[in-house]
């Protein structure tokens, strides 16, 4: 590549590069799940990136591996079984007491420990605040490339791994590629991937391996962890049912016919960016590329308009219900199911009707 | 207490559009901004500035016109900003971004005393891959604090600093030693109006423009595509779906009506909900 290279964006531009893998990196092999282990429960995105991840290592001829770092205990070994269940065909366990919380100088040291030793050719964490901590610490010592937020994820003819991802604000998709560095890594947001069937009984090998190390060498200290449930905060994004407002609903009193709705539905409501914006909701309701990204059975979408950065968040739902006054907008483009009209009035009678059907239904059972 | 704040322009993405034939980004008259996650980790580093005293210097790695973004941190009150600008980096990703910038931040530190807590945004708009911050912290050793919701507590004396993170599923409260390097979380503040002394001041203000060279990278095969282990082979539009939405026919109904409609129609589709509802609905 000549030196002088035009500024090119992220786009274009390498697309002449070849691969030239140098010959260390040949014995890197299988691909590699990290676990993530939080408060003694398994994120589920580690289910969804071994679903993932199954079928990028069956195309390959190779093993899929899940990484379990933990405290010594009982959720580190269900973490285990549970990683065979959904398709794990080996673990590495790393049990240390100095593991209990996450912190990104033991995780680092741990994680580039496994990859200097086992060699893997495609390294998989979920995309968050915890995976996107440690991918970046991971990928920088080891000198590799990562990319984030992807949401395809595929093995090309010669085995590269081609991570496809938004770029520009969400407008155009490009596909990644790590050529002449191993591993290849790559992160997933939660819910991008489906979430794979649990099998039952299924098992596998077990690696134990020693951490080495010492709490004393240890600078951060976690002092407390405060969870969320004992705060409102939303959990949208594994959610069944979402109901969310956008703009369109005008005001913030408006607003109140969304959550009405969620009620009756026991769903969960969120929006679009500019209402977090003007203070109507939470930034964690956020729904969309900059916020949540969701995959519930029904999302109901009420005054937004379907802008690309709120797509990309939703596009994974069963069943997308759009109400918009325009029947032009954007959003009835990829919605399945759509009402021309003015939700301030569609959202109380559906309420009243849901309300209504459930009534009717208690009464009878 | 020396503060640096890496901070990137962008192009205002919101206002970016694509070429409906050649997919390609229409940048022409895009104006650009302030990565908007940067103006938190700026605020941020202000108040500390404002309780503990210290400087604040602004680094960015871009084009020449980045000075305009610099000159505008300078006016919301940072002492001093930092273009590194040199023809080598163009093409870099986050591996080859983060090994320049934490060059450089080693030579501010030579220049003008070791910074105690280098900031970052959590992402950027364009990039938008939240790995800048943890590359610049592992390649200078600083302890990495991502997500901080908020600074509780710092302790000079005792080089001592206590944030709350936000970790999956709650708030982690952190204690580690200065220097240190925290990527700040949106919403935890909004950037102050500069000061009329601060705005007279960055508008004469010299931006100090160091190439590759002057920051002392002499590895150049790390810097732009170069030293940018990932490749992007391919850009694209993403393909909109066969059918539209199935409207429904609302032609001489009432809102009432409307919403039954609506509602007969989805409980068709998605059968599931209707069980689940139902239990739900006798839990109540
Ligand atoms: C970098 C970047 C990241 C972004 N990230 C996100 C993100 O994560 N999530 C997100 O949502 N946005 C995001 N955005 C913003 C996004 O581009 C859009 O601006 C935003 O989604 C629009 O919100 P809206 O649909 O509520 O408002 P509008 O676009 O203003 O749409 C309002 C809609 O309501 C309809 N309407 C009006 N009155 C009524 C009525 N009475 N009943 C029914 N419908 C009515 C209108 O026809 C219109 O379609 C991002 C933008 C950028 C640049
Ligand atoms: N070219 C750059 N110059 C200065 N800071 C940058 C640059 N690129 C990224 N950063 C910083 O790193 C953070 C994360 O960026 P990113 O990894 O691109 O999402 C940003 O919020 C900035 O603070």
């Amino acid at each position: 590549m000549s030196s002088d290279a035009k500024p090119a964006p992220a786009a274009g531009g390498r697309a002449g590069m070849k691969k030239e893998l140098p010959e260390h990196f040949k014995a890197y092999k299988h691909v590699w799940v990290f676990v993530e282990l939080e408060g003694n429960e398994v994120h589920p995105v580690s289910w969804e990136l071994l679903g993932a991840g199954r079928q990028l290592a069956d195309k390959l001829g190779v093993d899929l591996a899940a990484v379990v770092m933990a405290a010594p205990g009982i959720p580190a070994r269900r973490a285990v079984a549970e990683s065979f269940a959904y398709g794990a065909d080996l673990a590495y366990l790393v049990e240390d007491p100095v593991l209990q919380h996450y912190r990104n100088d033991p995780y680092t040291k741990v994680f580039t420990h496994l990859v200097n030793t086992y060699k893997p050719e495609i390294l998989l964490l979920g995309a968050t605040t915890l995976g996107r901590d440690l991918a970046g610490s991971v990928a920088t010592t080891l000198l590799t490339g990562l990319t984030a937020d992807s949401t395809e994820l595929a093995v090309d003819a010669d085995g590269s791994l081609a991570a496809t991802r938004p770029t520009f604000g969400g407008s155009l998709l490009c596909t990644i590629y790590t050529l002449n560095f191993r591993p290849q890594m790559a992160t997933v947001r939660p819910r991008v991937m489906p979430m794979p069937e649990r099998q039952e009984g299924r098992i596998g090998r077990v690696i134990e391996v020693k951490a080495d190390l010492v709490e004393e060498d240890i600078v951060t200290k976690v002092l407390s962890f405060i969870p969320d449930r004992n705060s409102k905060t939303a959990n949208l994004t594994y959610a069944d049912i979402v109901v969310a407002g956008g703009l369109g609903l005008q005001s913030a009193e408006n607003y109140q016919h969304v959550k009405n709705l969620a009620k009756v539905l026991c769903a969960e409501y969120g929006g679009s960016r500019p209402l977090v914006q003007k203070g109507w909701i939470e930034a964690d309701r956020q729904i969309g590329q900059t916020g949540k990204t969701i995959r519930p059975k029904l999302y109901i979408a009420a005054g937004i308009s379907g802008a690309i950065q709120h797509r990309v968040g939703v596009e994974g739902a069963d069943l997308i219900v759009a109400i918009n006054t325009d029947k032009n907008a954007q959003i009835f483009d990829f919605a399945h199911l759509g009402v021309v009209g003015d939700a301030t009035r569609i959202l109380p009678a559906l309420t009243d009707a849901f309300r209504a059907r459930f009534a009717v239904n208690r009464l009878a059972s | 207490m020396h503060i640096v704040v890496c901070m990137k322009q962008v192009p205002d993405s919101g206002q970016i559009r694509v070429h409906p034939v050649t997919n390609t980004i229409m940048r022409q008259g895009v104006p650009t901004i302030i990565n908007p996650y940067d103006l938190f980790a700026l605020e941020q580093a202000l108040q500390l500035r404002d309780k503990l005293g210290g400087t604040i210097t602004m680094l960015t790695m871009g084009p020449q016109m980045a000075e305009d973004s610099l000159r505008k941190a300078m006016a919301f009150g940072a002492d001093r900003a930092v273009l590194l600008t040199d023809r080598f980096f163009a093409g870099s990703d986050t591996l080859a971004t983060s090994f320049a910038l934490a060059t450089a931040i080693r030579k501010v530190g030579d220049t003008w005393g070791k910074p105690d807590i280098v900031f970052t945004g959590k992402q950027t708009i364009d990039g938008d891959t939240a790995q800048v911050g943890p590359g610049i912290a592992k390649r200078l050793d600083l302890h990495q604090l991502t997500y901080v919701a908020k600074i509780a507590e710092i302790d000079l004396a005792g080089r001592s600093i206590t944030v709350e993170r936000r970790a999956e599923g709650g708030v982690q409260v952190l204690r580690t030693q200065l220097p240190c390097l925290i990527t700040m979380l949106e919403g935890t503040n909004s950037i102050r109006r500069g000061s009329m002394a601060d705005t007279l001041r960055a508008a004469r203000a010299e931006v100090v423009k160091w190439s590759a060279a002057d920051a002392g990278i002499e590895d150049l095969t790390k810097c732009g595509l170069r030293g940018s282990p990932t490749v992007v082979k391919r850009v694209f539009a993403p393909t909109a779906r066969e059918e539209k939405a199935h409207l429904i026919d609302t032609t001489g109904l009432g809102t009432d009506q409307i919403a039954q409609a609506l509602m007969t129609e989805v409980l068709t589709r998605v059968p599931a909900i209707e069980g689940d509802l139902q239990r739900a609905a006798a839990s109540y």
